[in-house]
């Protein structure tokens, strides 16, 4: 057989040199159940061992094959147990400690993040997961590449808000601890409600427990090669058109992840896990979400309509990427972070997005409220209730949805916040002035919802 | 997944049109004794487009090697040059 096709060569040429096309990440996630002793040095010295036996050639392998396919493999990851059902069984334990062992196998294996510096506690929380949410603060600004996420509630749980309570503390204290740094270390630090097991995507990425040993996970993502596939369509093509022509381009990102991610996970020697069908954007102009709402025909995200073309966009890519490959999970969708996305910045500084806008986008985006900053003297109780509402769109719609949220110490609305890298850098953004504190001090935990009589 | 499927490569050359394009790639592929399978040729808006197929079942180096030989060789050429596995277009474009 040496049949090619010029035209589905040049065209997957342009999708990786123009639009952007690449593999977001590809995250070995990797089980520390056996990790667990009395001692919380000789705890440390195991996670570190393991990391390193599984990781080592994690970077090196995924940079031969993006050579040999000439797809850019944007980050390679690890995701870890909760660290909090390690760690609560060691006599003497001490989260920080942990925590830098994980950060220095991280650097010492060469990936991007390290994420699964993780609590579980949607129903309650262990003496463990007490002492984890007081070190976590100090824990996430003394590493580098060290991600955590929190898990808050779930529909079959309901939500704790004792827990919110404490994450709006902890993701203070981080923002107050990495100031210096434009409060980067809240940017390491998600919550969510409904928190998936297998999600490849940082800072929310952990292996649940209910996971392998190790599996090898991939994000993909395009949001260009969407959006410039759309502008090139006729203006009237109808919704249905439009909805045809995403799966179709999501189909093609898709078998382009599964084609990576079965490569490198062979060569690993680890089982394929699960594609995440996703468009993530990064800060590159062309490599935006929000370029897609424009090319719908939306003059600026936030703009009526806005909700409607998210929720279209979001159940097409799943649509079109379920064919594609054989074992689809994680957050799957479109992420509409703010800091990450040139054209949601624009869309900000122009006023045409607001955070209740992309509150309300939340209840249909693949997660949440993502990389969005605030100003520096938010009140802790104000980010509680920020976060409580988007834990109750999750617990009630059955999806997932988190906040990753960043009060800029010392900055305020109109001032821009610079994280780098992929985390871009974001226009700080107005919130609510009217005070959520009596609200959100009520404290315990929301009752599980009920799930019929829906309305 | 078979070794043909693993062996077989696409060399993607484009950009303005000389004497000598065909010569110096096919050289280079020579080289590392990588076979010819099929070129396809053609001219795009004043551009020029030449896709190989190759086969690197002989190939002495590194993938990594020869691409970079490659690259180095679209820098003398001014021409992009892309050197990628078959497979991607194969899974990508098919049901």
């Amino acid at each position: 057989m040496s049949n090619f096709n010029q035209k589905q060569i040049l065209e997957t040429i342009r999708m990786i040199k123009i639009h952007h096309l690449d593999i977001r990440t590809t995250t070995l996630s990797l089980s520390l159940r056996d990790c667990c002793c009395s001692d919380v040095k000789k705890t440390a010295d195991k996670i570190y061992n393991k990391i390193i036996k599984y990781a080592k050639n994690l970077v090196k392998f995924a940079n031969e094959i993006e050579n040999e396919y000439s797809i850019p493999i944007v980050n390679k990851r690890i995701a870890l147990t909760p660290i909090s059902l390690i760690g609560e069984s060691c006599d003497n334990i001490d989260y920080v400690y942990l925590a830098q062992a994980i950060d220095k196998a991280g650097c010492e294996v060469g990936v991007d993040f390290i994420g699964g510096f993780s609590a579980l506690v949607d129903k309650g929380f262990t003496k463990g997961d007490l002492l984890f949410f007081e070190q976590l603060p100090e824990a996430l600004a003394s590493t580098q590449k060290l991600c955590s996420s929190v898990n808050l509630g779930t529909s079959k749980a309901g939500v704790n808000m004792d827990a919110v309570i404490k994450t709006a503390s902890v993701i203070k204290k981080t923002a107050v601890l990495t100031k210096d740094k434009d409060s980067l270390g809240a940017a390491k630090f998600v919550c969510f409600c409904n928190a998936v097991t297998d999600n490849p995507f940082m800072a929310g990425a952990f292996c649940g427990i209910n996971e392998a040993e190790c599996a090898l996970n991939i994000g993909v993502s395009g949001p260009g090669v969407v959006s410039s596939a759309i502008a090139e369509l006729d203006k009237t093509a109808d919704f249905g058109e439009v909805s045809n022509l995403i799966k179709k381009m999501a189909f093609k990102i898709t078998t382009t992840g599964e084609l990576i991610g079965r490569k490198l996970a062979k060569k690993l020697n680890i089982p394929f896990g699960v594609i995440d069908l996703s468009l993530a954007p990064t800060p590159l102009r062309g490599d935006s979400v929000a370029e897609i709402f424009k090319a719908m025909g939306l003059e600026q995200p936030g703009a009526h309509g806005t909700t409607m073309a998210l929720a279209m966009l979001n159940d097409a890519v799943k649509k079109g990427g379920i064919m594609a490959s054989s074992y689809v999970g994680g957050l799957s969708g479109a992420f509409i972070p703010v800091s990450e996305d040139s054209g949601m910045i624009e869309a900000v500084e122009k006023n045409a997005l607001t955070i209740d806008k992309l509150e309300a986008m939340t209840s249909v985006c693949s997660v949440g409220l993502d990389m969005i900053a605030i100003p520096g003297d938010t009140p802790d109780s104000t980010i509680a209730g920020i976060i409580a509402d988007e834990m109750a769109i999750g617990m009630i719609n059955k999806k997932t949805t988190a906040v990753r949220i960043i009060p800029v110490i010392g900055k305020t609305v109109g001032q821009y916040a610079e994280f780098g890298g992929l985390l871009g850098s974001a226009p700080i953004m107005k919130v609510n002035s009217y005070s959520s504190l009596d609200f959100v001090s009520r404290g315990g935990r929301v009752p599980a919802p009920l799930h019929s009589l829906n309305n | 997944m078979s070794d043909l499927e693993d062996n077989q490569i696409i060399i993607t050359v484009t950009g303005k049109d000389k004497v000598g394009i065909v010569a110096a790639v096919s050289n280079c592929l020579k080289k590392y004794e990588v076979n010819i399978e099929d070129i396809k040729q053609t001219i795009m808006q004043d551009n020029f487009v030449m896709i190989m197929l190759g086969n690197i079942k002989n190939m002495k180096v590194t993938f990594r090697e020869f691409k970079e030989a490659i690259l180095e060789l679209s820098k003398e050429l001014s021409m992009e040059i892309w050197v990628q596995k078959k497979e991607i277009f194969d899974k990508m474009h098919t049901i």
